[in-house]
């Protein structure tokens, strides 16, 4: 089990689809932060698994794999960031109370 | 997995020692995983997300990548863990634990997500990867530095660019709204 392509792809899958389904369903402006880093890390899953198991990318799966980790840690700065300003106006982590477009 | 372990079986199962740390870690992540999502107190999903990257860290060692391994430890780990916590700390109400966490339409969520994870699962199990090869490789680490610091060296530089620009955007973004001095 742990020498096939497949059972690392299905865990990266299942992976994606428990952060998926808290990104849609998650009230909480930093759980759904949580869940896009959950996101985020299926997808690096499954770039190394292709890695280990495509000889001709190997090496190449790590570098990728390096890069996505640091777009995620920037992309975690700003989104955390963002979030800050924006309880610091409307004083609620709630995404479905920013409703000041609406009023 | 070391060379040593690779043939042996575990006494009572009948596994390899690879398949239990497998269905181990992978248990251990996707179960830390649902917590983060599920778990009504947001501190705990934080700290749960700790456990769901550490079991990953496992697992890309388990795929012959520690160099990815250690970075998933020092970046997710260290890092985005921390700031992660701090900013739920930040924002947290002083009511404690909301009543609702999930909306109104999480059902239809669970349903794009449930559907998702069969088509993946029905893709992948239905593809005869033809590149692939049945024992996975070992990264080696100074293969993996000569690469970085060759061919990978503009993505690099833009990474760091990159970084440099989330601070500044971050720091600017969360400041307060200082008075400018004059008063009026």
């Amino acid at each position: 089990m742990s020498h096939s392509l497949d059972a690392y792809l299905i865990l990266s899958a299942l992976l994606f689809c428990v952060g998926m389904f808290g990104f849609l369903a998650r009230r909480n402006a930093i759980a759904m932060l949580m869940s896009i880093e959950l996101m985020l890390n299926a997808v690096n899953l499954t770039i190394v698994a292709f890695g280990a198991f495509v000889p001709a990318l190997t090496v190449h799966a790590s570098a990728i794999a390096l890069m996505v980790i640091s777009v995620a840690a920037g992309e975690a700065t700003v989104g955390l960031a963002i979030v800050i300003a924006i309880f610091r106006n409307r004083r609620t982590p709630l995404v479905d109370e920013y409703d000041r477009m609406r009023e | 997995m070391s060379n040593a372990l690779a043939g042996a079986t575990v006494p009572a199962l009948g596994w390899s020692w690879g398949d239990l740390l497998f269905l181990v870690l992978s248990g251990t992540m996707l179960a830390a995983a649902l917590t983060v999502v599920v778990n009504r107190d947001i501190i705990r999903s934080g700290l749960a997300m700790i456990v769901a990257f550490a079991a990953l860290a496992g697992i890309y060692v388990l795929l012959g990548a520690p160099l990815v391994a250690a970075a998933q430890v020092l970046i997710y780990i260290g890092a985005i863990s921390v700031l992660v916590l701090f900013a739920i700390m930040l924002t947290q109400t002083k009511v404690g634990p909301i009543r609702l966490v999930f909306h109104h339409q999480a059902w239809a969520g669970a349903a794009a997500a449930v559907v998702l994870a069969a088509i993946l699962i029905g893709v992948i199990t239905g593809t005869d990867w033809p590149d692939a090869v049945a024992h996975q490789a070992h990264t080696a680490t100074d293969a993996l530095a000569r690469l970085l610091f060759s061919d990978y060296v503009l993505p690099l530089e833009v990474v760091s660019v990159l970084l440099l620009a989330a601070v500044v955007g971050g720091v600017f973004l969360a400041k307060r709204d200082e008075p400018q001095g004059e008063e009026r």
